[in-house]
Order: structure tokens, then C-alpha cells, then sequence
């Protein structure tokens, strides 16, 4: 098992590597000299552009701002964004509000969308499943733009259970908005995964070998339908960690939440191409560690999946 | 039988108290001017700075909203955008171009570093630093010893004793004064020059607000602004403090005033534009602002050049309908231009002579516009550039409709897709199509909109316009002291402006702001900024 763990960090590494060095590139194919623009409609003084050129070493070739960039990242520098604030400063206060809200998102996903799956997929062909399976087809359909302001406007404005936007410091509750907003973009899926999958364990061997023995529906529920369910639906669970992270992008804009998605939108319109390259490696770490740990979680839900070696 | 009698007295008590309390809040609202809560903080919008908060290197209005709030200037700018003394007792000139500036005694800054000529002296020179790469230096470039090429002392800065120092400009220029309540021209405490990058992380200013301790400014998130009980000028805080929060974007800004987690917002989204009046009505405001919109179609455009070019121009200009495309597309939230300037400038005016052309007439338009073909046929079509991520494409596209239906050429819309990829094809003279440009004044007077722009040479001629004449008026009209005859100069340059029309231009943009009713007196400068020192909060 820690073999396992090991090999899969090491693996890391090159994915790391190529990784930044991509971003790094597309940031800098990006066209348009992010200095001209920080001067607005007004035009800077040829002198003025080339001395802060050089500053953010723009005057380089690629192949040298990447190197420059990685050897600071080496001696633990992720350099300053154009405010003067150094980047790791702003990925620690921005990295904790999303990954809670996207914990947050997580927990409403799971634990409203395999409920209502496996009731669904118990309750196959009912009013029930029947209703889940419009609803959740309505909330593929809709825009998460569209959702978001919705209920901003319901619950914010109008009903005022939730603070309209996020205050300072991101406290939780007002989080739960924009988390459950969140959460919309996978609850659908999860129900169609979950119910899918309840619907095919069902009818397994093994399920009605426990039915013939005589136990209780409430021991084969859980135990071995739900239990045997849940491989697809954490699988899914992982990619959708990408997912939230880019939906982040959209919720925290609409309500103003001090996230990675709104930073990392903001360092990307102004190119400041070392601060869009430090979010997206921390961002492709936390999903190789979320990946890592869903392999791992197989072993627990299908004892027949081994690492052992 | 005793409940119900209790009961009712219990209404008549209510009702009793419902009609006090109503007379209270009604009594309150007549009276609330002037009054209000003095320690109540005022919450309202603004944007992450893009730079660390020093003076000279804010250029953009998040930071600048702050540094107003934390730094006095020799002068500040009233509503109206007249320019009032604030640290100055005096500024005097005989030719406009040696001015002695004198500081009201005793001002100190919030860290009680008292503020002395040396302040304004070393700021400057601070800024003007070409090795220090201050986003604004341009602005000193008129002091002599100024240099864009090397490291250079600005030599006509002269220190004459504390709460005096003189400036040599390199020549006159007779708005100069105008121009010292800008935040280039703030002064620095002597502790800032010991670590510029630790100062603009937590700004100590002689402002009437300062920073709420260390810290203050939460990155993306806000900046907590707290009375600075030493400011003793013009601009006195009537509230407690100023709570600035940043928004990513104007709709969450917009639903936090909607929601009562907001007092005073100065930007109102687009989709909200045309409802917000309803349901703000007297807590909303819609005035102009010193923002000037055009397009700029360069000489070295083929068929732009010497009379040819002015004809087309000239067609183009009237071939669009200004009015409509302010009503339709922007809600009426913008007003058509009538000159080169922004109505909320001193000495503008709708009747400069030559100023027709902006006036819609697709007759006049088609009979230039063949007048032009007579000199060398038109072929190939017109376009319009513009960044597709500025909210633009709506306008151009309108524009470009007219131009088809008004001129019976082909005309379209050439989106870049971002801000910096379009300002970079400008600056490098790279663009082959007309482009959009615009204007917001840094302080309010008419040269500020003409001579950065249109006079030869200067640094945001994006069009490499040239004429003598117009040059030679500039010039004229900084020489003089007066300000009104400085201003006629200035309109008539802007007639020679109407004949070669350099840009097209198209509207003023209008400032749109709304506020909660926990607040009042709430009043929008000239620069579309509301005077958040004389805002009161009722509660």
C-alpha cells in the first residue's frame, strides 16, 4: 500500500512539470502586452513599458521566463502579482474559501444525490423516480449563471435567508448558497450515476442470495447495494472536484466570493502569467492527491480491488 | 373579558407607538441633512487595487478611490470639479510657468510626520524617478529637469523653507494648478522612502481617512478606512469610516445594495440599467462624467489621408446617429457628444463653431462621401476595432449598421479579444482598422482632453494627428494666466479638431449610482467618484 502511494506521487511530478509548462505557455502565447494594458486607454511612455518589461522579465524569450520561473518556484518564490502582493500570500488566503466551498458543494452533492438515487433506483419506475429523473434533467439543462442568479435573487434578496454575496472572510454559512449553486452542476449526475447503478447492483447474485437468506432490508440497502453502488458514483465524485473548480469560477464571481475562480480569472485578463501558473499547479495537485485518494477508497468499498503487493 | 380589554389597550399602545415612531422617522427624514450618525461606518463598492497604494503608481480607479480617501493634495475638486484648496494656502503665478505654492502651517500625517514642502518635493521626485517605474510619471513631465531617458533630479522643484517650495516649468502651462489635486501629486511621509513596497501594502496618508491599522487592506476582499482624527481641511469626514468592499463584478456589488449590505454603490450593471431608477427613484443618481468615447481613424489608413480623408471623416461622422444608438443600446446612459471634451468640464460648450458635424444627416453624409470618391474611388470596407471582453460590441456593431445603411458601404465590427491584445496592436501602430478609443480625464479641464491626445507627438496620440494650427492654440491657451481666456484658446482649437476630426467623436459616459436609505447626502464628483467624506449614515 505505501508503495502504491509513493509510485502515484512520484508520477506527480512529470505531470506537474508538463503541466506548468503548458499554462506557462498559453499564458505567454496569450497576445497583447499585458503592460500596455495596465495603462488603460492612455498610452505609456515607451521608456516607462520597457523598464517594467523588464522587471516581470517580459523581454525574455519563453523558454527563460519558464526556466527563471521554475528556479524561483525552487527556491520556494512564486513571485509577486502586479499589486506588489507575493503569489504564495494569495494562494493562502484564497485556496481555504474554495476548497470549503467546494467541500461544502461535495457534501450537498453526496449526500442529496445518492440519497435520492437510491430511493430512485429502488423505486424504479415510480412517481418518485420518475419526478428525480425530470429535475435533475431540468438542472443538467440549466446554465449554472442562470442558477446561480436565481437564487440570489430568491433567497438573497427577496426571502433574505442568505447574505446576497459572501462577506468578509468568507464565513461559512454564507458559503451554503453558493455551495448548494454549486452543487447543482453534479447533483444531477450523481442521481442518474447512483440510480443506475442501484438499479444494475439490484439485480446481482449476491443481492438476492442475501434476500434468500432472509435478512432485513435494511441490512442489503446499505450494506450490499449501496455499498456495491458507490464505485462509479466516487469515481465520478473525483473528476467533478475539477469540475467545482471551474464552476467555482462562475459562483464566486456572482457572489463575490474571495476564491481561486475569481483571482484566477483576474490574473489571467491581466496576463500575469506566474500568479495563473502557481493557481493551476496547486489546483492539478489537490486533484492528483483527490484522485489518489479515491483509488484508495475503492479498497474500502470492493474489498475484491487490491493494492497489496 | 380582562384578556380582551388587554388586548385592546395593547393595540391603542401599539398604534400610540406606531405613530410616534412614524413621526419620528418622518421628523428624522426632514432634518437628516447635516445629520446623521458621525461614528457610523459607510460601507460602498470598489475594485481590487491593481497596484501596490502609492500615489504615483495608481492609475486606475480602484486604487484611486482609496488613495483620495487617505491623502490630501495641495487642492481637491468640489463637485462641480472646481478646484478648492486643501493643503495649500496659495498658489501663485505671474507667467504660468514659476509657481510658488504655499502649505496651510501645522498638517500632519497620520503617522505624525508633519507635512512639510519636503513632502511634496520628495514625493515628486519620487515619481518622476524614470529607474522607479511609477505607472504616473508622466505627469511631472512638464517640471523642468523631467527626462524619460535617464535617472534626472526634477531641478524645478525648489524647497524655499517648510511651508514653502517653488516649481519651474519647462513652459508655461497655465492648468498646471488644476492638475495638483490628482493622486501623482500627493505628498509622501519621509518613512515611506525607506521601504516603498512595505508602504504601499499599508499607505500612511494626511487625508481625512486612514488605513484601520495594520493590515487594513484585505486583498480581494477589502479595505477598512477609519477617520484620521489629524486631518483638519475642507474635506472632513461627516461618518465613522469608509468600509471599501471589492467586487469582482458589478451585479454582485449591485445585488449586496438590493440586499442591505451595501450603503452607496457608484456603478450599476448593465442589465439593471433600465429598472434601477424605479426602484431607487431619489436614492439614484445619473449624471455626466468626465469620460469622453470615440473612435480614431488613423492618416495612415488608405483613403484617410490629406482632404480625402477629411471628407470621409466628415461622412462617417454624420452618417451616424448618435441619438438613437445612446437610447437603444445604452438606455440613455449615455449622451451624445457635442465636442471633444465632457460637459462637467469648466469652459465646455455645445455650440463650438464647426460642431454640426456630429449632427445626424445621412443626405449631407452620402453627398461628402462621393465628394471623397471623386478624389480617389472607395473600395474594400471600414472596420471598427475593439475588445470583445469591454462590453463593446453592441455599439460598434449599431455604428457599423449605420455606416452600411447611411454611407452604402461595407462596414463591420473587428473584435480583438482582449483589452491588452487591442491597446498592443495600438501602441505599435500595428492596426490597419479604425479602433476605439476613449478619454477619462485625470483632472477636470479642457487642455487635459485636447493636449495629451490631439497635439503632436504626445503620448497617447494613438491616431499620430498633426496640425501646427491646433498645436500653436494649445500653446497659446497655456500661456495664459486667466482661465477663461485660457478656455477660449482651447474651443478654438477644438474648431480645427472639427474640420480634420482625428477621432469620431461618439458620446459622454454618464456615472449611474444608487444608495440605501440608511444614508445621506450622498453626492457624486466630477470624476464620477461619489465625496464619500460627506456622506452621513442614519442608523
Amino acid at each position: 500500500m505505501a508503495g502504491y502511494i509513493v509510485r502515484r506521487l512520484l508520477q506527480a511530478i512529470p505531470v506537474l512539470l508538463g503541466t506548468t509548462f503548458l499554462i506557462y505557455y498559453m499564458v505567454f502565447a496569450m497576445p497583447g502586452d499585458p503592460i500596455v494594458a495596465l495603462f488603460g486607454d492612455k498610452t505609456p511612455p515607451p521608456q516607462v513599458l520597457d523598464q517594467l518589461r523588464e522587471r516581470y522579465h517580459l523581454d525574455q524569450p519563453f523558454i527563460v521566463q519558464y526556466l527563471i520561473f521554475l528556479g524561483n518556484i525552487f527556491r520556494g518564490d512564486l513571485g509577486t502579482s502586479f499589486s506588489g502582493q507575493p503569489v504564495s500570500e494569495i494562494l493562502a488566503t484564497t485556496f481555504p474559501v474554495t476548497l470549503r466551498l467546494a467541500v461544502i458543494a461535495v457534501f450537498f452533492e453526496m449526500v442529496f444525490g445518492i440519497s435520492v438515487g437510491l430511493i430512485s433506483g429502488l423505486r424504479k419506475g415510480g412517481i418518485f423516480d420518475a419526478s428525480a429523473l425530470v429535475v435533475s434533467l431540468i438542472l443538467i439543462s440549466l446554465p449554472i449563471f442562470v442558477v446561480a442568479f436565481v437564487a440570489q435573487y430568491i433567497f438573497g434578496i427577496q426571502l433574505g435567508w442568505f447574505r446576497t454575496t459572501v462577506g468578509p472572510g468568507a464565513p461559512t454559512q454564507d458559503l451554503i448558497l453558493p455551495a448548494l449553486v454549486l452543487a447543482t452542476i453534479s447533483f444531477a449526475q450523481i442521481v442518474r450515476l447512483t440510480r443506475a447503478s442501484v438499479i444494475d447492483t439490484g439485480t446481482q447474485d449476491f443481492v438476492r442470495t442475501a434476500a434468500s437468506k432472509g435478512l432485513s432490508r435494511t441490512r442489503i440497502i446499505p450494506v450490499h447495494i449501496l455499498r456495491n453502488s458507490l464505485i462509479p458514483v466516487v469515481t465520478y465524485l473525483a473528476v467533478d472536484f475539477g469540475v467545482l473548480m471551474v464552476g467555482a469560477t462562475v459562483t464566486e464571481g456572482i457572489f463575490n466570493v474571495p476564491g481561486v475562480g475569481r483571482t484566477l480569472y483576474q490574473a489571467i485578463i491581466r496576463g500575469e502569467g506566474p500568479t495563473v501558473v502557481s493557481f493551476v499547479t496547486v489546483m492539478v495537485l489537490i486533484y492528483l492527491v483527490v484522485n489518489l485518494l479515491v483509488d484508495l477508497l475503492y479498497a474500502v468499498l470492493d474489498p475484491r480491488i487490491r493494492y497489496a503487493k | 373579558m380582562k384578556i380582551k380589554r388587554f388586548g385592546v389597550v395593547a393595540i391603542a399602545l401599539a398604534a400610540a407607538g406606531a405613530l410616534t415612531l412614524s413621526g419620528c422617522t418622518s421628523g428624522d427624514a426632514s432634518s437628516s441633512a447635516g445629520a446623521g450618525d458621525s461614528s457610523a461606518v459607510v460601507t460602498t463598492n470598489g475594485s481590487e487595487p491593481q497596484n501596490p497604494l502609492v500615489p504615483t503608481n495608481t492609475n486606475e480607479t480602484g486604487g484611486g478611490k482609496i488613495l483620495d480617501a487617505i491623502f490630501a493634495g495641495l487642492i481637491y475638486y468640489d463637485a462641480k470639479g472646481a478646484p478648492v484648496n486643501d493643503v495649500a494656502e496659495s498658489i501663485e503665478t505671474d507667467d504660468a510657468q514659476n509657481y510658488t505654492i504655499k502649505l496651510k502651517a501645522d498638517q500632519k500625517f497620520s503617522n505624525g510626520e508633519p507635512v512639510t514642502a519636503n513632502s511634496f518635493v520628495d514625493a515628486w521626485n519620487y515619481g518622476a524617478l524614470l529607474s522607479n517605474e511609477q505607472l504616473s510619471s508622466y505627469f511631472f513631465e512638464s517640471i523642468e529637469g523631467f527626462s524619460y531617458d535617464e535617472d534626472s533630479e526634477l531641478t524645478g522643484l525648489e524647497v524655499v523653507d517648510d511651508t514653502t517650495f517653488t516649481v519651474k516649468l519647462k513652459q508655461p502651462e497655465s492648468d498646471f494648478p488644476l492638475r495638483l489635486g490628482y493622486s501623482a501629486f500627493y505628498p509622501l511621509p519621509e518613512s515611506a522612502f525607506e521601504d516603498m513596497e512595505a508602504f504601499g501594502e499599508n499607505p500612511v496618508g494626511n487625508g481625512p481617512y486612514m488605513l484601520d491599522g495594520e493590515g487594513a487592506w484585505k486583498h480581494n476582499e477589502k479595505i477598512d478606512l477609519v477617520v484620521n482624527p489629524d486631518y483638519d481641511g475642507p474635506r472632513k469626514a461627516a461618518n465613522g469610516g469608509l468600509d471599501i468592499v471589492f467586487y469582482a463584478t458589478q451585479e454582485a456589488a449591485y445585488a449586496d445594495l438590493q440586499g442591505g449590505n451595501l450603503d452607496v454603490l457608484d456603478a450599476i450593471p448593465d442589465g439593471a440599467l433600465s429598472t434601477f431608477q424605479d426602484e431607487f427613484g431619489d436614492r439614484s443618481v445619473t449624471q455626466a462624467a468626465a469620460i469622453f468615447q470615440s473612435f480614431t481613424v488613423p492618416d495612415r489608413l488608405a483613403h484617410f489621408g490629406g482632404e480625402e480623408g477629411k471628407l470621409r471623416r466628415a461622412a462617417i461622422s454624420k452618417a451616424i446617429d448618435r441619438e438613437e444608438i445612446t437610447d437603444v443600446i445604452f438606455s440613455g446612459t449615455r449622451t451624445p457628444a457635442h465636442d471633444f471634451t465632457s460637459p462637467v468640464i469648466d469652459g465646455y460648450s455645445e455650440d463650438i463653431p464647426g460642431s454640426e458635424v456630429l449632427d445626424f444627416d445621412a443626405d449631407e453624409a452620402k453627398k461628402l462621401w462621393a465628394e471623397a470618391d471623386a478624389i480617389s474611388p472607395w473600395e474594400g470596407s471600414f472596420q471598427i476595432a475593439y475588445n470583445a471582453d469591454g462590453g463593446h460590441q453592441a455599439w460598434v456593431d449599431a455604428v457599423a449598421n449605420q455606416l452600411k445603411n447611411n454611407l452604402g458601404i461595407d462596414a463591420s465590427g473587428a473584435p480583438y479579444p482582449t483589452f491588452a491584445e487591442v491597446r498592443t496592436a495600438i501602441t505599435d501602430r500595428t492596426i490597419q482598422t479604425a479602433f476605439r478609443t476613449g478619454w477619462q480625464a485625470d483632472y477636470p479641464a479642457l487642455f487635459n482632453f485636447l493636449g495629451p491626445i490631439y497635439a503632436t507627438g504626445a503620448g497617447s496620440n494613438d491616431g499620430d494627428y498633426s496640425n501646427p494650427e491646433f498645436d500653436a492654440l494649445l500653446k497659446e491657451g497655456l500661456a495664459l494666466t486667466d482661465l477663461d481666456a485660457a478656455n477660449e484658446k482651447f474651443q478654438q482649437a477644438q474648431e480645427i479638431l472639427f474640420k480634420d476630426l482625428p477621432a469620431i467623436p461618439l458620446w459622454y459616459s454618464t456615472v449611474n449610482g444608487a444608495w440605501s436609505e440608511s444614508v445621506d447626502n450622498v453626492e457624486f464628483g466630477w470624476n464620477s467618484v461619489p465625496l464619500y467624506y460627506q456622506v452621513t449614515k442614519s442608523e
